[in-house]
């Protein structure tokens, strides 16, 4: 007898099979959010030790009221401009001698910061303020930081900060050892001597 | 004449489906790959904010979430309408936070655990106050590496979204 061909499959329910997936996938997707904007808390304090002393004009005040009206330095201002003045702020630079800041290219003031190591952006929010509000506050204080790092990162190794923090953190794990890994390790360090980000929340208060 | 008439029948030759599933799994490869699969079950509003100083965040295994926002549609005859915390796959009080978080802690693999990081997942509507309560507790738990998870965009359009 002769061998008969096996008949071909029927293919045309493939295409059934396949959208039957691509719904179930459809639907039960989340793409998850992992990127934020990292921040870090600081340890728990007991009553009794003073807070350390510093002085007024080190202090850079951000109030955020209920109605999302953002008052800085005791006067109104718009999101928009908060950055510029943050950076005016933070790279002042108005300390003499030892508090000096060599590097700050401000207006050296002597009513705001001494140097960027002194300087403190303070941020106290309302509790009926919304959280929209608050993080894009939090965003322009942490851009302002960002702007003066990669100023100094630039005029130090030619590259920004920004980039090279992603490259220091896109290293994979096997490159961890690496003589270029360790200096720009030691490199993001120094930039982040210069301007470190004190940026700083209230403790709520109790009584409004 | 019949050479004439054959040349009535202008309809067009029907669309080839060949391709058809081609396409379609390429979708769905996509979707397979992009796909995470929740591990809790999302019980208050959630609707991430915009911010551009954002940093791509630890792995999952080191990740802690807390969700904050109002009780979803389902829920709002038990919770209410205001703010609540959500831990795990349940609403909770903000007290449980410290709890919540030592347990996650020491759950960890032990070389992982002072590299716990909290993602603060917090509707973009929701108020500070409970946020502040929130951080309270963590500072209690000495969990202050955190994180406000936000999506890439532009931080102005969140003012003017509402």
């Amino acid at each position: 007898m002769a061998r008969r061909a096996a008949p071909e499959v029927n293919a045309g329910s493939m295409a059934d099979i396949a959208f039957l997936l691509l719904i179930f996938f459809l639907v039960t997707t989340t793409i998850e959010v992992d990127s934020g904007i990292v921040s870090k808390l600081p340890p728990e304090v007991d009553e009794k030790t003073p807070p350390p002393p510093v002085k007024k004009k080190n202090i850079f005040q951000v109030l955020v009221n209920k109605d999302n009206q953002l008052l800085v330095e005791e006067e109104l201002m718009e999101l928009k401009d908060l950055t510029e003045a943050a950076v005016a702020f933070i790279d002042n630079g108005g300390g003499e001698g030892k508090s000096g800041c060599a590097y700050c290219e401000g207006e050296r003031s002597p009513d705001s910061s001494d140097n960027p190591k002194k300087a403190i952006v303070s941020l106290v929010n309302d509790r009926q303020a919304t959280y929209n509000y608050y993080i894009s506050v939090t965003n322009e204080l942490v851009r302002a930081y960002t702007i003066l790092r990669n100023r100094a990162a630039t005029q130090r190794y030619g590259e920004t900060y920004e980039s090279m923090y992603a490259r220091y953190k896109d290293t994979q794990e096997s490159d961890k050892e690496t003589p270029e890994y360790l200096e720009l390790e030691k490199r993001l360090d120094v930039i982040r001597e210069l301007y470190p980000r004190n940026l700083s929340e209230a403790e709520p208060q109790v009584a409004g | 004449m019949s050479k004439f008439n054959k040349k009535k029948s202008g309809d067009l030759p029907p669309v080839s489906t060949a391709s058809l599933p081609d396409i379609v799994f390429m979708l769905l490869f996509f979707f397979m790959v992009a796909t995470v699969m929740r591990d809790d079950e999302m019980l208050v509003e959630n609707q991430l904010p915009a911010a551009n100083q954002v940093e791509k965040l630890e792995d999952k295994n080191k990740l802690v979430n807390i969700y904050i926002g109002k009780p979803g549609v389902n829920y709002q005859k038990t919770f209410g309408t205001s703010d609540v915390v959500q831990l795990g796959d349940k609403i909770s009080r903000v007290e449980d936070v410290y709890n919540y978080v030592n347990t996650k802690r020491s759950a960890m693999p032990e070389n992982l655990q002072d590299q716990m990081m909290v993602s603060l997942k917090v509707d973009r509507n929701a108020k500070v106050g409970v946020l502040t309560d929130v951080k309270q507790e963590l500072r209690k738990a000495q969990a202050l590496k955190i994180t406000y998870t936000s999506n890439q965009g532009d931080p102005m359009n969140n003012i003017k979204r509402r």
